[in-house]
């Protein structure tokens, strides 16, 4: 079986400017944000970044990376707004799709489906087709002739989730309850790419966790790397839970661009060796602070 | 009872948008809805089925501050929700940031959306939840601000919107808009906001000035009802000793 083992590096470097880009997670919980970390550290830019959205669009949005957000909200769970979204959204910088969760789950669907699009009734009636003027409306073939919002396939580029273990073949499992949309951002997309907080011995994954936690199959994986806290400040139970002090200086850090520039110095323009470092030096402080 | 608080008037009013809903998945937003569907399942909705907040139903109805001693019952990822909401077993109450006479919400941005002066979460699962189950709003803050003629982004669907595209109306529910002023809802012909009732303490003129849109204004205007003697003893001393009720709606 064919080994799939690879590095951030060389996931990134698989990434063009202008691709259409699929993080998976949900708001502040288990998003590929070494991931992230590696693509502002190449500034791969003029994304179109696809999201249920948390610090992952913040941060490339921060870093000039973006050209639109495809979402139907970007949080940070216990920070109910990203400041650094909303900067970019107020100034001007960047395109949106905004569309509801479901349609969102719905297109991710029918791209792994390869079906143009998923009919639904959640946008009837709202601004969300207002906003999208691209978006269509099909009316049921059957004596019903009920008209609904054909939602479009979100087709991608390349797509990165971050799990709590994988094997070497590219099979991923999650530990924490929620396996969010990560397996249908995999399925929606060209390239395919699994971070995990560990890649165990094919097989083992069975140790971890029953059988339904394995919810990646290698299928729908091109390349695992082995990224511990590849996750991290945001949520990767049970391996972490949510680094809420990281998260704070995170949201502080929009207040002016040097203190931007200063967080980002060290916690997003970073390789994993310098992050974790980086996080050691603040554990180290916040120990020995009077 | 003179020592009864507002939030407690609130509470009792939430729980009461889910009086004969049986079992039907609550999906309250904020303090005082998560109070209220738990009031309703120790009271008079003993079948509400209720979710811990991350992947689980909830079994049990713990205080709303202890996440430790929850007991789970099933499992209802994100995705499946969708499945529930769609099959229409739902009542959701969601907050707004603005909210306008016809019941149409807005959580996205303030402005025009393309630029907006604003941007707030986003439409997040409003559309669908709208057109698809009941729908409920809570407004912790009743002013001319949040009460509004019109929205500036329709996430939520109100009555006008759905009339207007077939479709969007056939499973379209706005039950009931609870803030801290009054209860409000749209039992009039064209389906525009009425004032229900108002929370003791708050007069009808007092409701009106802080709306940004005409309100229907029956006579005579009933008083929210108490808490009963025995919810209030449930929500003190079972679900909210912490008090989380008066962070919410200080005063």
């Amino acid at each position: 079986m064919t080994d799939k083992r690879s590095s951030l590096v060389d996931m990134v470097a698989e990434l063009r400017p202008g691709m259409t880009i699929g993080l998976g997670g949900w708001g502040s919980r288990r998003k590929p944000m070494a991931a992230v970390r590696a693509i502002v550290g190449a500034g791969i830019g003029d994304l179109t970044v696809v999201s249920y959205g948390g610090p992952d669009v913040g941060q490339l949005c921060a870093a000039g990376l973006v050209r639109k957000v495809v979402f139907g909200f970007v949080t940070l769970d216990s920070i109910a707004l990203d400041p650094h979204f909303r900067a970019a959204r107020q100034q001007g910088r960047i395109e949106a799709m905004e569309v509801d969760e479901g349609m969102f789950y719905l297109g991710l669907l029918a791209a792994c489906q390869r079906l143009p699009f998923l009919p639904t009734r959640a946008g009837l009636g709202s601004d969300v087709m207002a906003v999208n003027p691209h978006l269509r409306t099909v009316r049921s073939p059957y004596d019903d002739g009920e008209e609904l919002v054909a939602m479009p396939a979100l087709q991608l580029d390349a797509a990165f989730v971050h799990v709590n273990r994988a094997d070497r073949h590219g099979n991923g499992q999650v530990l924490g309850p929620d396996p969010y949309f990560d397996d249908l951002f995999l399925g929606a997309a060209r390239r395919r790419f699994v971070t995990a907080e560990a890649v165990v011995e094919p097989g083992a994954l069975l140790d971890e966790g029953p059988v339904q936690s394995v919810v990646v199959t290698r299928l729908i994986t091109d390349a695992v790397a082995e990224v511990p806290l590849g996750a991290h400040f945001t949520s990767c139970p049970p391996d972490y839970q949510r680094d809420e002090a990281l998260q704070r200086r995170y949201v502080e850090a929009a207040a002016d661009p040097g203190t931007w520039a200063e967080f980002a110095g060290r916690f997003v323009a970073v390789d994993q060796s310098d992050y974790r470092r980086a996080l050691a030096e603040v554990s180290a402080s916040s120990s020995t602070a009077p | 009872m003179t020592d009864v608080t507002r939030a407690e008037v609130c509470v009792a009013a939430c729980a009461d948008a889910w009086r004969g809903d049986g079992e039907t998945l609550a999906s309250p937003f904020g303090t005082i809805p998560s109070l209220g569907a738990r009031l309703a399942r120790l009271t008079f909705e003993p079948d509400l089925v209720l979710t811990d907040g991350e992947a689980a139903l909830m079994a049990n109805t713990p205080p709303l501050s202890d996440t430790e001693d929850i007991v789970r019952e099933a499992w209802l990822p994100y995705r499946r929700v969708f499945d529930v909401v769609w099959a229409g077993r739902r009542h959701v109450m969601m907050m707004a940031s603005q909210l306008d006479r016809f019941g149409n919400q807005n959580l996205s941005c303030i402005g025009d959306w393309h630029r907006p002066k604003a941007q707030l979460i986003g439409v997040r699962g409003a559309p669908g939840n709208s057109v698809n189950h009941t729908t409920s709003y809570w407004i912790p803050s009743h002013t001319p601000r949040a009460v509004v003629d019109r929205v500036d982004m329709v996430c939520g669907v109100g009555y006008d919107r759905a009339r207007a595209v077939p479709g969007a109306a056939r499973f379209h529910e706005i039950r009931v808009v609870v803030s801290n002023l009054a209860v409000l809802d749209f039992a009039t012909p064209d389906h525009s906001l009425r004032l229900r009732s108002v929370h003791p303490g708050v007069s009808v003129d007092e409701v009106l000035a802080s709306s940004g849109c005409p309100v229907v204004v029956p006579d005579p205007v009933p008083e929210s009802r108490l808490p009963t003697p025995q919810e209030l003893a449930l929500l003190r001393q079972v679900l909210d000793p912490a008090g989380l009720r008066e962070k919410e709606l200080p005063g």
